[in-house]
């Protein structure tokens, strides 16, 4: 059982990297893309707590690093969205209270993820961002990630809560 | 794992290890270069999710063509479901219709642009885009070794240069962008020959601008001279004489060793479908490879 759950996670957080490099592509916003992959974390973060999302942010940054068409250090976007699985985490007894506050954690982890994958890419050098450049990319990008939210977050809890041990009843 | 309980502190060894992680493969990566050991992993992963792409591009294109369908049927009522998704389905036919057509077109100019450099092409789709939240801009194309693709190909299409081919899996090939703040490329005036070094400003809307350095700081440039590739050694990684753009502003200060001047590329980086890779004119590939006039399918033969 719980390798067919480890399977049905790894297609989920598979299927968002690939929708967002694919099908969003033709509906981007000047390049920027909603962000699925840290949606399913954030997601998986208010269902079953820090741990388990910091594990599938690992994950999940490591498909963004590595499926194609990267051209980045590989880890960057792995240490990002363990971060954002974790905060998001330990926030989710406010954040599971309510729609709006479920919003807004997706838009303070939107940023937050964004941000760091950002500045690791500017201590890297790699490539070298102007400031200028993230400061007119990550509020474009926090507010398509925001758009979709109602499309897809309360799905990816739904799919989390169906895979939920039983034994966890709460 | 077991899942703590909202009460709960947890533990943060788990986030440490992570942590941990992270840096050690961002580590591995930056200190191993092309050679390093995240690049066979890279290349798995590469080879899984690369038709994963190509399959997903090719049954969404109808749509992501003509976002304006996506938005008529996003608001699908329960009421009138069955008119409209019949509706839809004749727009999708027909989106499907423009689509091919304009393929079409863009083929035709892709064997113009073969006969005109006399280069050897291999034609490809673009089936996905980096995000700009990753601030590279890379696309992944539909060919890869399979069909002769190897890393430092230059890829462009009927309007002019496109970029470089960064990395080759066996069925994709990712394609930096001329955009792309990576990206330099060396290339020369159309009416003076002077030569000087492009760079990508990372942004690929309709406001996509080129650097231009030029070498020669005392050489004058005018607005709307032509820009194309100045070529590399064999070809690698840029072939010479493509189209790259036009001149759209000059700027010259005493302090600075180099005349610059901005270039608008040739190419909508915003909606790339169809690119050819140049390649060996014996190249052996897995579909029909665009030589000058000829296709090497052309069983009629001796158009070479």
């Amino acid at each position: 059982m719980s390798a067919v759950r480890a399977l049905v996670l790894t297609g989920i957080v598979l299927l968002a990297v690939v929708l967002q490099v694919t099908v969003f592509a033709g509906l981007s916003f000047d390049g920027v893309v909603p962000n699925l992959a840290l949606l399913v974390v954030v997601g998986a973060a208010l269902v079953r707590g820090p741990e388990f999302a910091a594990v599938l942010g690992f994950l999940g940054g490591l498909a963004i690093d590595l499926a194609p068409p990267t051209h980045h250090v590989a880890g960057r976007w792995a240490l990002a969205l363990v971060v954002v699985g974790y905060l998001a985490g330990r926030v989710r007894q406010d954040a599971g209270s309510s729609a709006v506050s479920a919003v807004l954690t997706v838009a303070a982890c939107s940023f937050v993820g964004t941000s760091i994958f950002a500045l690791s890419g500017m201590l890297l050098n790699d490539p070298a961002i102007p400031v200028r450049e993230a400061l007119k990319v990550i509020p474009v990008a926090v507010l398509y990630d925001v758009l979709v939210t109602p499309f897809v977050l309360p799905l990816v809890m739904r799919v989390f809560r169906r895979l939920q041990p039983h034994q966890v009843a709460y | 794992m077991r899942p703590t309980s909202p009460g709960q502190r947890p533990s943060r060894a788990v986030l440490v290890l992570l942590l941990l992680a992270s840096f050690t493969i961002i580590t591995l990566d930056v200190r191993g270069g092309s050679s390093s050991p995240v690049e066979p992993l890279r290349s798995a992963v590469g080879t899984v999710l690369g038709p994963v792409e190509n399959g997903t591009a090719a049954a969404v294109r109808p749509f992501t063509s003509v976002p304006g369908f996506f938005r008529t049927t996003g608001g699908l009522r329960e009421d009138v479901s069955r008119l409209e998704a019949e509706n839809s389905q004749l727009k999708g036919e027909l989106a499907g219709v423009s689509v091919d057509r304009n393929r079409a077109a863009e083929l035709d100019g892709l064997l113009a642009s073969s006969k005109s450099t006399g280069y050897a092409l291999v034609p490809a789709r673009v089936v996905a885009m980096g995000p700009a939240q990753s601030f590279s801009r890379t696309v992944t194309i539909d060919a890869g070794t399979r069909a002769g693709i190897t890393a430092d190909m230059t890829v462009l299409n009927n309007d002019g240069l496109v970029g470089r081919v960064v990395r080759a899996d066996t069925s994709t090939a990712t394609v930096l962008l001329l955009v792309d703040q990576d990206s330099v490329v060396g290339g020369r005036l159309g009416s003076s020959m002077e030569v000087g070094f492009l760079r990508g400003r990372g942004s690929v809307g309709g406001d996509a601008r080129l650097d231009l350095d030029l070498v020669d700081a005392s050489a004058a440039v005018t607005r709307d001279d032509s820009l194309a590739t100045w070529g590399s050694r064999h070809g690698a990684p840029y072939v010479a004489g493509v189209p790259i753009g036009r001149v759209v502003g000059v700027s010259s200060t005493p302090r600075q060793q180099s005349t610059q001047a901005v270039i608008e590329p040739y190419v909508d980086f915003s909606s790339l479908d169809l690119v050819g890779v140049v390649v060996d004119r014996d190249t052996l590939s897995d579909r029909a490879v665009i030589r000058a006039g000829s296709t090497s399918t052309d069983s009629e033969g001796g158009g070479r």
